[in-house]
């Protein structure tokens, strides 16, 4: 069954420096085991191609069922450098919300 | 020892609602209030307003606030603290007594914090063995060091903490963490250790929820945005903090906006990097042993938060100028929008490369279509456009090559693709780029200074 991640999580972008933090928050637990399974390093990664030029980092956050992803090399070199409209990355959790997911269900 | 404090957030950045510092103090029962003035960018501003005027350098804004707060605070025994002293705590300290004396409020001690500016000190510090490299790079600094514009560390919550124990009403400060603004009231009033790291952490956590000020009370949600709860009249979040650490944040109840378990996980989420180490003057705290429960009615209770000793280093952000940048926008019309956007953005690139100019970067975002989202951005179908906005944006090392840019960008209207509009700001003016440059410094070579105004 295919799933949209923005029915199952919510979360809140930001800058820091040329990276841009990705923070997704599930909301249940079942959906926090979701995101922990698919929302993969490379698959995060692949999701951001032509936008996260550096490597993808994943951290987990068990007590309050959140990812938190740091992609580097991504705002055109920081929120005052950058020329691109959302400098400091503030609409890349929608971005990554976007995504759909393959469950076993 | 009080059973309890309430902080009040009254600003997340400069340029944040007015009023809200007002509501905080007007609305209901506070001890102190704290306002983030401080982004990075806001430093070399600042130090830019201070070199032609040595009486500036501060959030300008924070005058006539006083001027409205000022009587409320004492008649209710509020405490102000902010970093909106920017990089002249003094002279901000100075207008806040002009101003409390024309209140006829003549007994208020006003303290301020620093030593954090260490821009004159640069190569002394330099030469005394820190390296300063940049942190992300691991450049040399002394590649900028001759061009820069700003250069500050980040004090924590004990210089404040000093000031509040010299009984001041008010402490200004210059760059000081958000958190640190927040967790320092906790130290003064619960006497808490600077080596129980558990307690700090707590402390730095509930600052960190704080730091943005509406975005942990509804404001920026992601999670049901259009159950808006009168966002038009938001409550600034609260952090009604215990001496056991334990923070619950909750928010004015006459007041709009809301605070719940996902407002808050949200506001924990932003700006984050490695959540088991968040790294600050105070601490280091662990995001990871943060527990939430929602306790209902707006109440979201914080608590077992966990943390480490914090490091040897304060870190330093220094600025430097970087270049000129511009940006330009014209919107077309249906049909085929897209299209002509398109094709403009061709045409100007030619343009622009007939000239023979010099850009480090010309970028184009189409508005309404991918400017957001890149290639992530769906395939639309023409007829179901009404309009696309160009935005073409360039930077350079050249200013004359910046500044001819933004003569090619009205021309395209009657030279250009049909149904455009929308250039009505006059031709894009090359603006400075400011660019950063965060490094470590040893501790023991910078040491803040506490003074309380008025005083020897």
């Amino acid at each position: 069954m295919k799933i949209k991640l923005i029915d199952i999580a919510h979360g809140r972008s930001g800058d820091k420096g040329d990276a841009a933090n990705v923070g997704i928050i599930a909301y249940d637990d079942k959906g926090y085991e979701i995101i922990k399974k698919n929302l993969t390093e490379e698959k995060v990664k692949i999701h951001f191609e032509g936008i996260c030029f550096g490597k993808v980092e994943r951290f987990e956050l068990p007590n309050i069922r959140a990812l938190n992803f740091l992609l580097h090399n991504t705002l055109g070199g920081g929120g005052t450098v950058s020329t691109k409209l959302d400098a400091q990355g503030k609409t890349l959790a929608a971005a990554l919300l976007r995504m759909e997911i393959e469950t076993e269900d | 020892m009080k059973e309890k404090i309430r902080i009040a957030s009254g600003q997340g950045f400069w340029g944040d609602l007015v009023d809200a510092p007002y509501k905080q103090v007007t609305e209901g029962e506070i001890d102190y209030l704290v306002m983030d003035y401080l982004a990075e960018v806001t430093m070399s501003i600042l130090q830019k307003q201070k070199n032609k005027n040595p009486k500036l350098g501060y959030a300008k804004d924070i005058p006539e606030l006083m001027h409205r707060i000022l009587p409320i605070c004492k008649e209710k025994n509020i405490k102000v603290i902010t970093n909106g002293g920017g990089v002249n705590p003094e002279a901000c300290a100075e207008t806040i007594i002009e101003v409390a004396k024309s209140l006829n409020i003549n007994d208020l001690k006003v303290a301020v914090v620093l030593g954090d500016n260490i821009k004159d000190r640069i190569n002394e510090i330099i030469e005394s063995g820190a390296e300063l490299k940049n942190m992300e790079t691991g450049d040399s600094i002394k590649y900028v060091k001759d061009k820069l514009l700003s250069a500050n560390v980040y004090f924590g919550a004990l210089p404040i903490v000093e000031a509040l124990q010299k009984g001041a009403d008010i402490v200004i400060t210059g760059r000081t963490t958000d958190t640190g603004l927040t967790l320092a009231p906790m130290i003064y009033e619960f006497g808490w250790k600077n080596d129980d790291y558990n307690l700090l952490s707590a402390g730095t956590v509930a600052g960190h929820i704080l730091e943005c000020g509406g975005q942990a009370s509804g404001g920026n949600f992601l999670g049901d945005w259009q159950n808006e709860n009168e966002l038009s009249n938001i409550g600034f979040p609260i952090a009604e903090a215990f001496p056991n650490g334990e923070v619950i944040i909750t928010k004015h109840e006459s007041l709009g906006g809301k605070v719940t378990f996902e407002t808050v996980a949200e506001q924990l989420v932003y700006e984050i990097g490695d959540p088991e180490n968040y790294i600050t003057p105070d601490c280091v705290a662990d995001f990871t042993s943060i527990k939430l429960e929602d306790l209902g009615n707006n109440r979201v209770k914080v608590f077992d938060v966990k943390g480490i000793k914090e490091t040897e280093f304060y870190k330093v952000s220094c600025s430097y100028s970087s270049g000129f940048s511009a940006a330009g926008s014209l919107t077309y019309s249906w049909p085929q929008a897209l299209a002509k956007a398109k094709a403009a953005d061709k045409i100007l690139r030619k343009r622009l490369e007939n000239l023979d100019l010099k850009f480090d970067e010309i970028r184009t975002e189409l508005v309404g279509y991918n400017a957001c989202h890149g290639p992530l951005a769906k395939e639309l179908d023409e007829d179901f456009i009404n309009e696309i906005t160009l935005r073409i944006a360039v930077r350079s090392d050249d200013f004359s090559s910046v500044e001819r840019f933004g003569k090619e960008i009205a021309p395209l209207i009657l030279t250009g693709p049909p149904s455009v509009t929308g250039f009505a700001g006059g031709r894009p003016k090359p603006s400075e780029v400011v660019a950063y440059w965060p490094a470590l410094i040893p501790k023991d070579l910078v040491i803040p200074q506490v003074k309380i105004m008025g005083e020897k």
